[in-house]
């Protein structure tokens, strides 16, 4: 009930949040925040749930990007609430591409996978540059302007958007946690082949979840898009978008619902904050790689389960516990190589 | 009648030869040992019989049909289930959400449900009951003793209901009570008509529990009778202590 409440307040926050901070520079850094949040929660399902580091999402959110460009281009779609309409449509293209893809790279396992899934990002970020006749090459490509979208309201519909993409992949996320389907995921993410053994669909498993991060990841890449107007190969294939959702990931804690989130909603104004005060002489990144650093040496599970663990220990130590068996409570979490995979 | 039927099954790994046209039938119904010296090739046939590894040679039947290097997962719906010798349980699942695993259903309805409100839940408390860690149901299963983790292991594999069942040296490592109560759990799971074959060094285990024994030796069955039998008899004597 407690929880219930808790989270009911959180969302009302969310809703409000742009109307009461409704200065452009804080609801940019906001949009920016909801679509890191989403893109992670959405690469969690995958990378967190089995344990495969994907560290190719970035060419899911470039071709989302370019797919709604493209598709407003083609169509001459106006600027406006259109646009947005066509984000499920960039989705599913991105999607589509995730199968191809996952099916080649889901034929390795653990870090060959990982090389795979880089590899696979650049040779997507060369053919945005090369395919001028599809993606206009190095001059890149401008998304149709929301005309009479000025001043403090322009960010509001991108905000609203974002949060509703975000709700949604939480709670795919949520039940996909909660299903036996997520189940099997999660004891792909343990041992693979004891869970083939058991009866789980290991390889389709793998693909579903890959194909449905992928979908969420090339939706955030459209409004992503859109937001900014304008798409370049460089930005659109952009491989620290890969390393943030990594990072964002680990530090909330991997294979958790709220972990992604909790990350994005650190790190991602952080950036945009450092980006604005240091940028001139790129001290930003500085600062970044060292905050970065920290908290890995001192949170190397994520914030999520460590906070969890000293629950656990607290509530233990009051002596709540109802556990009449043997001491078996004696050894670690066993998460502790959740970092290794 | 043969329930479980391995026929010349071959298999090398690099130059060794783990399996040499090895031939073994488990009856339905039976609690059958296999044992052997170390090396000998049982838990290489274990593997090659639930398709944890492909046989080079020969064929492997179960209830008549032909299922040689059929994949794990199709072994394991077909009904035989296995442990293994160093347990393998999922760490970071809870013991409850173990249990689970091991209980898919097929259809994209049954997946998408919430695991927790299956109908396999009372079913997954009753075997942790069997097993008797229902305390530790929400414990973390990287957390339980290395006898509970071998508990565990065998209650997971129940819960999909197998016709067979592949011990993999179920009493290494656990205290005598423990095996005791494991045993008893295995008998009353044959009186329902649950077949075993069981690989354990434990030669006291074996001949209390098994109505026959194999000894395997250097990839190939060598011995097969009663554990009487098989105690008295010499190639079986010369295979442990030969050489």
């Amino acid at each position: 009930m407690v929880k219930k409440i808790g989270l009911v307040a959180l969302l009302a926050v969310f809703i409000i949040f742009p109307q009461v901070f409704s200065n452009p520079a804080v609801t940019t850094i906001a949009v920016f925040t909801l679509l890191y949040a989403t893109a992670t929660t959405a690469w969690n399902i995958f990378s967190g749930y089995t344990g495969y580091i994907a560290l190719g999402h970035a060419a899911f959110f470039g071709i989302g990007s370019y797919a709604l460009a493209i598709m407003c281009k083609e169509w001459q779609i106006p600027g406006g609430y259109i646009p947005f309409l066509l984000v499920p449509l960039a989705g599913i293209i991105a999607a589509a591409f995730s199968v191809l893809i996952g099916w080649i790279s889901l034929r390795t396992r653990k870090h060959t996978f990982v090389v795979i899934t880089i590899a696979i990002f650049f040779i997507m970020q060369p053919m945005a540059f090369n395919l001028r006749s599809i993606t206009n090459g190095s001059v890149g490509m401008s998304l149709p302007i929301p005309i009479g979208w000025g001043g403090v309201f322009f960010n509001m519909p991108f905000y609203y958007v974002a949060l509703a993409l975000l709700l949604l992949a939480i709670g795919v996320s949520w039940s996909i946690r909660n299903s036996k389907f997520g189940l099997g995921l999660l004891a792909i993410r343990d041992d693979e082949d004891r869970a083939l053994g058991l009866g789980v669909k290991t390889g389709p498993s793998k693909l579903i979840a890959f194909v449905i991060s992928a979908f969420f990841v090339g939706m955030v890449g459209a409004v992503h898009a859109y937001f900014l107007e304008s798409i370049y190969p460089a930005f659109a294939f952009d491989p620290l978008f890969d390393i943030a959702l990594a990072l964002m990931g680990f530090l909330g804690g991997l294979g958790t619902l709220a972990g992604p989130i909790l990350g994005a909603l650190i790190l991602e104004p952080a950036q945009q904050y450092f980006t604005m005060q240091f940028s001139q002489n790129g001290y930003y990144l500085i600062v970044y790689g060292g905050m970065f650093l920290t908290i890995i040496l001192l949170l190397p599970e994520g914030i999520i389960p460590t906070l969890n663990k000293y629950w656990l220990k607290w509530r233990a130590n009051r002596g709540g516990r109802t556990d009449p068996g043997e001491p078996v409570l004696s050894g670690d979490g066993g998460s502790k190589d959740g970092m290794k995979s | 009648m043969s329930l479980l039927e391995a026929g010349n099954v071959s298999k090398s790994f690099g130059g060794i030869l783990a399996l040499d046209a090895c031939s073994i039938t488990v009856e339905q119904g039976s609690i059958t040992g296999l044992i052997g010296p170390n090396g000998s090739g049982k838990t290489t046939l274990f593997n090659v019989m639930t398709g944890y590894e492909t046989v080079d040679q020969g064929s492997i039947h179960f209830d008549g049909k032909p299922i040689t290097n059929l994949a794990p997962d199709r072994v394991f719906e077909l009904g035989i289930g296995r442990t293994f010798q160093l347990t393998r349980i999922f760490p970071r699942l809870t013991v409850l959400e173990n249990m689970h695993v091991a209980a898919q259903r097929q259809g994209i309805k049954a997946l998408l449900s919430r695991w927790s409100l299956s109908h396999e839940q009372q079913r997954a408390l009753e075997l942790l009951d069997f097993v008797g860690i229902t305390q530790l149901k929400d414990v973390p299963a990287a957390n339980l003793s290395y006898g509970q983790k071998k508990l565990l292991e065998f209650a997971y594999i129940l819960i999909a209901e197998p016709r067979v069942i592949l011990l993999d040296e179920p009493a290494g490592g656990v205290n005598p009570t423990m095996i005791n109560h494991l045993a008893e759990r295995i008998r009353t799971l044959n009186k329902n008509g649950v077949t075993f074959l069981v690989v354990e060094h434990n030669m006291e285990f074996v001949m209390g529990l098994c109505s026959t024994v194999m000894v395997m030796h250097r990839g190939s069955k060598i011995a097969e009778g009663t554990p009487e039998q098989v105690r008295k008899n010499p190639a079986v004597l010369e295979a442990y202590l030969g050489d």
